[in-house]
C-alpha cells in the first residue's frame, strides 16, 4: 500500500506531503543562514570599527549585481518551467528548465571569476575575518547552487521525460518543490548581496 | 494549487513577469542607495529594508505563499520568530557584556 | 515512492537498505544500543582513573599504552566522546529514530512514514557520522579532548576536533532528515478520526521534539562549519586577536569571538536537552496510563505544557554562560526564562504523579522503570533550579553539581523511559514478552546503583570539585573532604554496567524463547496494539484504520474490559 498524499492533497491540510516537507526543510534552511548571518553580526559589532567595511570594499560590486539579476531571471524560468508543465507543454518546460541550469552555470561562473579574482591578489578566508564570513557565507550558499543543479538538472535529463509519462501530476508537483528550494537559493542570496556588498 | 487550469495559469505568468521587472528594478534601486551618502545606520536599514521587499515578492508570488495554507504559514511564522531570537539575543548580550 | 511490496526483495533491499519504518527503527535502535554501551565503557575507565588514580587500568589498560594507566590526554579524549556519543549516537537515536520511526507510524494509524527513502538516508548518515567518531580514536593524534562541547579557543588547537565536526555535520542531518519526516507524518498521515487531540501523549512528544531539532540545530551547524573553517582554513572566527598559544602568538588575523560559538553552540544544545527528555515523557505517559488502567490525568495541560515547554526552550540557552561575563540586563533575561520553564515540567510531572491516584497499578517492568523516572527526573529538575539562577550558579558552574544535575536528567530518567518502552513495546515487535524476573533483575540494582554514581556528584560539586578534572580534584584543598566519594562512585558505576548484563541476556533469549503473545498483551488501547505483531511489512495494519475514541479509554463505565482500543466503534 502506497504512503498516502503524496500526489493528492490531506483535506484537512490541504497539502500534498512533499510540499510541507519541503518548507520544513527550508525553515531549517532559514536557520543555517540565520545562524551564519548572526554570526556576520556579531563579529562585525565586535570588530574594531571601520574594519569590515575596509574589507568589503574590496568585493566587486558589479559582479555580485550581475549574479543578483542571473539568479532573479533563473528564478523566473523556474517557475516558468513549472507553469508550462501545469500547461501540459513538456517543450517549454525543457526549454525553461534549460535556461534555468543555464543562469545557474552563469552565476557559479562569475562566482569562480570572483574568487580566483581575490586568490590572485594574495586575498584567501584566512586574511580578514570579513573575508572568512564572505567566503563561508557565499561558499556555503554556492553549495546550495550545485545541490539545486544537481536535483534540477536530474529532473531535466531523460528522467525527467520517464517521469512525465509514467506519472505528471506527481512530477509537476516535483518541479514546484524544486522550484521552491530554488527560490529560496535565490532569496537567501537577495540577502547575502547588500549584506555583503553594499554594506 | 492542482486544479489550476489555462486560463489562471497564464494570469499567473502576468504576474510572475511583472514581480520579475520589480525585482529587477529593486536590484537597480539596491545598488544606487549604496552609493547615497547617508550614516551607517541609515544605510542598514535601507539595505535591508529594499532586501525585505525583494524577498517578500519572491516569498509571496513565486514561492506562493500569498495563497499558501495555514499550516505552512505557521510553520514560517515561528521560525522567523527563532530566527530573531537567534539574531538578537547574542548580539544584545554582547552588547550588555560588563567591562572585563 | 511505491513500496514495492508485491516484489520479491532481495536480503540487501529487505534488510540493510530498508525504506520499512520498522526496519529503520530497529536498525536505529541496535545500533544506538551499542553506541550506549560504548559510551558507557569509556565512562567505566575514566571512574577508574578517577577512583584509583595512576593505577593501570584492569582489562583495556593495555590499548592505553605501556604503563597502562590513562594519560590525562586520553582522559580528556574519553571525556569528550563519552558526553558525544552518549547524546548524539545513543539517547537520541534510540528515543526519536528508534522508537518514533517506529512506533508514530503504528500509533496514528499509517503504514509508514510520510518520506521512507529520505528515511534510510537519514538512518545511514547516522551511520556514517557514528564511523567516523568512532574511527577518531584510531586517528594520529586520537579522538576529540575538548568536551563535548567543543569550546575555542582550545578546540582550535586541540588534536581530534576536524574529525568530531566532521562527525557532527552526519549526525546533524541526520536528525534534520528525521524530524522533518516525523513532522510531515503526524500533520499528514493520522488515520481518518484521528485528531490532533486524540493523539497519544508519546506522538505528541516525537512532534514538538522534532521541531526543537529542525529548527534549532542548523545554527551549530553553521558553527561547526565555521570551526572547520578555523581549523583547517586558518580563519578566525572564534580566535580574538592577540592570542597566544604555548609561548607563540597564534598566527591568524584575530577579531574572532569565543562567545560567538558559545551562542551558536547553545543555541542548538539547550533545546537538545529538552529533545532528550520529551520523547521519554511521552513513553512515561503511555506505560503510566496503561498500568494504572485509568486515562492519564489533565491531558490537555499533558500537551499544552509540552509545546510550550519547546517554545521556551529556545530562550534558555545562555543559562549556561552565565559566567561569561554578561551583563545584569541579559543574565536577569536569561534567569527568568529559565525559571518559566520549569513550570511546564512541573505541569508534566504533576499530571502524571495525579495519574497514579486511584489506579489499579500493576508492578511490571516497564512500570517499574516508568514509575522510578517520576522521582529520578523529579531529582534531575529541582537541581537544576540552582544552576538556573545566576548567583548560585556562580558557585557550582562546571563542577560536579552540575554533572550530577544533567545525569539524573539523562540517566536514570531519560534511559530508564527508554529501557521500559523497551519492554514495553518488545512484544509488538516481536510477539515475545521480555521475562519478568530478569527484568527485575535488571531494574532494581541499576535504580539502586544509579543513585550511587550521582547523589554524591551534587556533594563533591557544592564542595567546589571542578568538573573535567583527570585527577578527580587531588590537587585541590577544599576537594579533600570529598575526595572519598570517587571510590565509592565508580563501584557503583561498575556494578551499574554489571546490572546491564540481565538486559542483555533478557533481550536474546526472549528474541527467541520468550513467552509467545498476541497482538495485545497488555490491554493497550493505542492504536499500535491493533497491528499483528510484529506489524505486516510496508502496510503495518491488516485492513486501514479508523479512530473514534480518546487515546486512553481505560476503565470507561459500563464497558466489558477495562480498555476501549481507540480504533473501536
Amino acid at each position: 500500500m502506497q504512503v498516502p498524499y503524496t500526489v493528492e492533497e490531506r483535506p484537512e491540510t490541504g497539502l500534498n506531503n512533499s510540499k510541507l516537507g519541503i518548507w520544513v526543510f527550508l525553515a531549517s534552511e532559514v536557520m543555517l543562514f540565520g545562524g551564519l548571518f548572526s554570526a556576520y553580526v556579531f563579529l562585525r559589532m565586535a570588530a574594531p570599527a571601520g574594519e569590515f567595511a575596509y574589507w568589503g570594499s574590496k568585493l566587486s560590486i558589479p559582479m555580485a549585481t550581475v549574479n543578483t539579476l542571473v539568479l532573479i531571471s533563473s528564478s523566473v524560468t523556474v517557475i516558468m518551467s513549472w507553469a508550462s508543465l501545469k500547461m501540459k507543454d513538456f517543450e517549454k518546460y525543457k526549454m525553461y528548465m534549460g535556461l534555468t541550469l543555464l543562469c545557474a552555470l552563469i552565476f557559479l561562473v562569475i562566482k569562480y571569476f570572483e574568487y580566483t579574482g581575490k586568490f590572485h591578489h594574495g586575498i584567501y578566508p584566512s586574511s580578514s575575518t570579513f573575508m572568512a564570513i564572505y567566503f563561508t557565507l557565499t561558499g556555503l550558499h554556492g553549495l546550495h547552487i550545485i545541490g539545486g543543479m544537481i536535483v534540477m538538472g536530474y529532473f531535466w535529463l531523460p528522467a525527467g521525460n520517464k517521469m512525465w509519462h509514467s506519472e505528471p501530476d506527481h512530477f509537476t508537483n516535483r518541479i514546484e518543490v524544486a522550484g521552491l528550494y530554488w527560490h529560496f537559493v535565490d532569496l537567501v542570496w537577495i540577502f547575502l548581496f547588500p549584506i555583503l556588498y553594499l554594506l | 494549487m492542482s486544479d489550476h487550469d489555462h486560463g489562471h495559469i497564464e494570469e499567473h505568468i502576468k504576474v510572475y513577469l511583472t514581480v520579475f521587472g520589480a525585482l529587477a528594478v529593486l536590484t537597480v534601486l539596491t545598488v544606487s542607495a549604496s552609493y547615497m551618502d547617508v550614516s551607517n545606520t541609515e544605510a542598514i536599514f535601507l539595505a535591508l529594508a529594499i532586501a525585505t521587499v525583494k524577498a517578500s515578492l519572491v516569498a509571496g508570488y513565486f514561492m506562493h505563499l500569498i495563497t499558501e495554507r495555514q499550516t505552512i504559514i505557521y510553520i514560517l511564522c515561528l521560525t522567523f520568530l527563532f530566527f530573531l531570537v537567534c539574531m538578537f539575543l547574542p548580539l544584545i548580550t554582547f552588547i550588555d557584556h560588563t567591562a572585563l | 515512492m511505491s513500496s514495492d511490496s508485491h516484489h520479491k526483495e532481495n536480503f540487501l533491499q529487505k534488510y540493510i537498505f530498508s525504506v520499512d519504518h520498522k526496519i529503520i527503527g530497529l536498525q536505529y535502535g541496535i545500533t544506538s544500543l551499542l553506541f550506549l554501551f560504548f559510551g558507557f565503557s569509556l565512562m567505566m575507565i575514566m571512574r577508574w582513573q578517577l577512583a584509583y588514580p595512576e593505577t593501570p587500568v584492569p582489562i583495556v589498560g593495555s590499548l592505553l599504552g605501556e604503563t597502562g594507566i590513562l594519560l590525562p590526554e586520553i582522559y580528556n579524549s574519553l571525556g569528550a566522546m563519552h558526553g558525544t556519543i552518549m547524546i548524539f549516537l545513543g539517547v537520541v537515536p534510540l528515543a526519536v529514530g528508534a522508537f518514533g520511526n517506529y512506533f508514530v507510524p503504528l500509533q496514528i494509524g499509517t503504514v509508514d512514514m510520510a518520506f521512507p527513502r529520505l528515511n534510510a538516508a537519514s538512518y545511514w548518515s547516522y551511520f556514517i557520522g557514528g564511523v567516523v567518531m568512532v574511527s577518531s580514536f584510531f586517528m594520529p593524534g586520537g579522538a576529540a579532548r575538548s568536551g563535548w562541547t567543543s569550546y575555542p579557543p582550545l578546540s582550535i588547537f586541540e588534536s581530534g576536533q576536524t574529525i568530531w565536526l566532521i562527525g557532527m555535520v552526519f549526525l546533524i542531518t541526520s536528525s534534520l532528515l528525521g524530524s522533518i519526516n516525523i513532522i510531515v507524518t503526524i500533520v499528514q498521515l493520522r488515520a481518518p478520526g484521528l485528531s490532533w487531540f486524540r493523539l497519544p501523549f508519546f506522538v505528541w512528544g516525537q512532534f514538538v521534539t522534532s521541531f526543537l531539532l529542525v529548527l534549532a540545530f542548523p545554527p551549530l551547524e553553521a558553527a561547526a562549519i565555521l570551526q572547520l573553517m578555523d581549523r583547517v582554513a586558518s580563519t578566525s572566527f572564534f580566535l580574538p586577536s592577540g592570542l597566544v598559544y604555548a609561548g607563540a602568538p597564534v598566527e591568524v588575523y584575530g577579531s574572532g569571538s569565543p562567545l560567538l560559538w558559545q551562542h551558536l553552540f547553545w543555541f542548538l544544545a539547550h533545546p537538545e536537552v529538552y529533545v532528550l527528555i520529551l520523547p521519554a515523557m511521552g513513553i512515561v505517559g503511555e506505560i503510566l496510563a496503561n498500568n494504572t488502567r485509568k486515562p492519564l490525568w489533565g491531558y490537555k495541560s499533558l500537551v499544552y505544557a509540552v509545546i510550550f515547554l519547546g517554545f521556551m526552550s529556545f530562550i534558555v540557552w545562555a543559562h549556561h554562560m552565565f559566567l561569561t561575563g554578561m551583563g545584569q540586563a541579559m543574565s536577569a533575561f536569561f534567569q527568568t526564562t529559565t525559571m518559566i520553564i520549569s513550570i511546564p515540567s512541573v505541569v508534566i510531572l504533576t499530571a502524571f504523579f495525579i495519574s497514579l491516584w486511584g489506579g489499579s497499578i500493576r508492578y511490571n517492568t516497564p512500570m517499574l522503570f516508568a514509575l522510578s523516572f517520576l522521582p529520578m527526573f523529579g531529582i534531575g529538575g529541582l537541581t537544576g533550579l540552582p544552576l538556573g539562577v545566576g548567583a548560585s550558579d556562580i558557585h557550582l558552574h562546571d563542577t560536579y553539581y552540575v554533572i550530577g544535575h544533567f545525569h539524573y536528567v539523562v540517566a536514570p530518567g531519560t534511559l530508564f523511559a527508554l529501557f521500559a518502552g523497551i519492554y514495553y513495546w518488545f512484544p509488538k515487535i516481536t510477539g515475545r514478552k521480555l521475562s519478568e524476573g530478569l527484568g527485575k533483575l535488571h531494574f532494581w540494582p541499576s535504580l539502586i546503583f544509579m543513585n550511587g554514581i550521582f547523589m554524591p556528584m551534587f556533594i563533591q560539586g557544592l564542595a567546589g570539585v571542578s568538573r573535567r578534572l583527570w585527577d578527580g580534584g587531588q590537587l585541590y584543598a577544599h576537594a579533600q573532604d570529598v575526595l572519598q566519594w570517587n571510590e565509592f562512585m565508580s563501584i557503583s558505576a561498575f556494578c551499574l554496567g554489571a546490572a546491564q548484563i540481565p538486559f542483555v541476556i533478557n533481550v536474546f533469549i526472549s528474541m527467541f524463547n520468550g513467552e509467545k503473545v498476541d497482538r495485545n498483551p497488555w490491554g493497550a488501547t493505542t492504536l499500535e496494539w491493533a497491528a499483528p505483531s510484529p506489524p505486516l511489512p510496508h502496510v503495518n495494519f491488516e485492513s486501514s484504520v479508523e479512530v473514534y475514541r480518546d487515546p486512553y479509554e481505560y476503565s470507561v463505565p459500563g464497558a466489558e474490559k477495562d480498555f476501549t482500543p481507540q480504533s473501536e466503534k
